[in-house]
């Protein structure tokens, strides 16, 4: 299945390669050598040593992995490189950990270089005491490592009514799992002493955007952490570096990032962010505000748009489910368009408010066919179409919180393309 | 005697409870909600030193906007030497972004136009966002004057305020903003998919 037309001829030679093994494996005992195949010759790699190893080095992907990347998309064009996004290529994902150099990047003025020896968190406002935190500081509590998935409100948006972007790297990429290390923040508040009546918390990021988001205090006491590590290394800068918040299932955008001060309150403080961006529009002309859950979603990644099916037979449909309410307790697929669903399977472990693998074993006859996945969450909700998110909103310009369920199509070569609409 | 006895008992109790909690905190480290340790590293701060940080403005009535003052004539000045390049003349949209007037109305239409004057709730959040994020490539360098000014001339190119008003702390959260009851709550879950397995449809 190729992905990436730049490197078309790579995989298509990687696959031909890998169909000749195939057909000599298949051609099992009995028959000598097919006429396909030429002997197997020692390879090179087996006849010198190898590259010698350096007294330090941080590992790199192989060099034939470079199309493995995060890309900005070509469907919605910021025309500035500062504040805009890079999408996580969710086809080349195998498990439900995301590569900490493959993570998705939404920025508001660009990444911050920041000396954790210089950075400092302030807790202030409605508390006891204000306090101040070096990042040695926030090191010597205990640490607490929970999996979650992290995705962008705007995920998906571009493709609601029409199918605007070809992969799933577009269509989803603003989505990412990983596991976040880090202080809760519970803890924290608890030290400074959070007053009577307090009901809002703000928490404001150290970048050129001094990015500021809103938070009900009742969340942040809950289960939000203040993260220093991601995938068992400290953060990277443009995840945060030294500091950020992870609030988990909510949408990305409160899980501020180079995190310097958190403040409490009494009211929202209805900052830009959370009033012109990131509400949603309904149909009386109003905005739905605050909407901070990722509600139940899946998506097939593969096969997925750009892919081509080289022939009938097995094909393993994977994806992935998530929800920010909770875990992911069924998800069905189904290659009809939607009038028939069989249940997939899901592979452990199955956590909460985290990405979820499934896997169905499909075998595709050769004919055109539609293929879905529609995921289930420990609140009972079941993710729903497209049509009918609209029976409740207003699918007009730039709409966020798209968790609809998402088709893709397989023509009779085997194209797999987005299918939304 | 019988008073001390007493006290120490209560405080043996209490340690006794400490104990435990430590205890439990280490004994339990799957738990989903670790125990907060008995011990904070944070170090007490006065909210004088956190004056510079401490820029947030409550936008719905104003609560922490500074002095200072601004008019439009004014901000028309400052934006045409520090905004223009990337948000184009009289804010109608340049090179870089969108236009950031018009649009008042537009939500009940399939087009829906968001700029501040048609979106913003309250006229303070230009303060906010402009004071601390804004020129992009320069952030935190306005004066607060300069700040009201541009303020003063977005509301007024939106034709909210007249071109000679004067934008303060009192007068700004009372500029009327067409889209001020324009919001609802979170109240979702707002589908209610079935889990269909056979001819569905």
């Amino acid at each position: 299945m190729a992905t990436d037309p730049k490197h078309l001829d790579s995989r298509r030679s990687f696959l031909r390669k890998g169909a000749m093994i195939a057909g000599t494996a298949l051609a099992g005992p009995g028959i000598a050598r097919s006429a396909r195949g030429a002997p197997l010759e020692v390879p090179p790699t087996a006849k010198e040593m190898g590259r010698p190893i350096p007294p330090t080095a941080y590992g790199v992907p192989s060099r034939f992995e470079g199309h493995v990347a995060r890309r900005r998309t070509d469907v919605f064009v910021n025309r500035q490189n500062w504040s805009d996004w890079s999408m996580t290529p969710l086809q080349h994902q195998h498990g439900i950990v995301t590569p900490t150099g493959l993570i998705f990047e939404r920025h508001h003025a660009g990444v911050p270089d920041i000396d954790p020896s210089t950075h400092k968190l302030a807790i202030h406002g409605m508390v006891k005491q204000p306090l101040r935190f070096t990042m040695n500081d926030l090191l010597r509590y205990p640490a607490v490592s929970k999996f979650h998935f992290l995705e962008c409100s705007g995920n998906t948006l571009a493709d609601w009514t029409k199918a605007a972007s070809t992969t799933v790297q577009q269509t989803h990429g603003l989505l990412s799992g990983a596991q976040w290390t880090g202080v809760p923040a519970a803890w924290l508040l608890d030290e400074a002493g959070v007053q009577p009546g307090a009901t809002w918390v703000l928490f404001e990021g150290a970048d050129g955007a001094s990015h500021t988001r809103s938070i009900p205090v009742d969340k942040v006491m809950d289960d939000v952490l203040l993260v220093y590590a991601q995938n068992g290394e400290m953060l990277r800068p443009e995840q945060g570096y030294p500091l950020r918040a992870l609030i988990p299932g909510w949408e990305g955008n409160v899980s501020v990032k180079w995190l310097r001060r958190i403040k409490v309150g009494d009211q929202p403080w209805n900052f830009r962010s959370e009033t012109a961006r990131y509400t949603d529009p309904m149909p009386d002309g109003k905005w739905r505000q605050f909407s901070f859950v990722m509600e139940c979603k899946s998506v097939i990644t593969r096969p997925s748009g750009g892919m081509k099916l080289e022939r009938p037979g097995l094909h393993e449909i994977q994806g992935f489910a998530w929800s920010g309410r909770g875990r992911i307790t069924a998800v069905d697929v189904s290659t009809d368009g939607g009038k028939n669903w069989q249940e997939a399977t899901l592979e452990e472990p199955v956590l909460d408010k985290c990405l979820t693998r499934f896997r169905y074993r499909w075998s595709w006859d050769g004919k055109p066919a539609v293929i879905q996945s529609r995921a289930v969450d420990s609140t009972g909700y079941v993710q729903p179409t497209v049509q009918e998110i609209a029976k409740g909103r207003a699918l007009a310009g730039f709409v966020q919180h798209h968790n609809g369920i998402f088709p893709w199509s397989v023509s009779a070569s085997g194209e797999v393309k987005n299918a939304i609409a | 005697m019988r008073s001390r006895s007493l006290l120490l008992g209560v405080a043996t109790a209490l340690l006794g409870v400490g104990a435990a909690l430590l205890v439990g905190a280490c004994a339990a480290p799957t738990a989903l909600r670790p125990a907060r340790p008995g011990v904070g590293f944070g170090q007490p701060i006065g909210e004088a030193d956190l004056a510079a940080w401490n820029i947030d403005i409550r936008t719905s009535d104003g609560l922490g906007l500074p002095p200072g003052r601004g008019t439009a004539a004014e901000g028309r000045a400052v934006y045409n030497a520090k905004c223009v390049a990337c948000h184009g003349a009289e804010a109608k949209g340049g090179p870089t972004y969108g236009t950031m007037v018009g649009g008042i109305g537009s939500f009940k239409t399939s087009l829906r136009v968001v700029t501040p004057g048609s979106m913003y709730p309250y006229a303070p959040i230009l303060f906010d966002y402009i004071r601390r994020a804004m020129p992009m490539d320069r952030p935190q360098t306005l004066t607060a004057d300069e700040v009201y000014a541009v303020s003063a001339y977005l509301l007024h190119v939106n034709g909210l305020i007249p071109a000679d008003a004067v934008m303060d702390a009192h007068s700004l959260p009372n500029v009327s903003m067409p889209n001020r009851d324009g919001f609802i709550p979170d109240d979702r879950p707002d589908t209610r998919a079935v889990r269909c397995m056979r001819d569905c449809k």
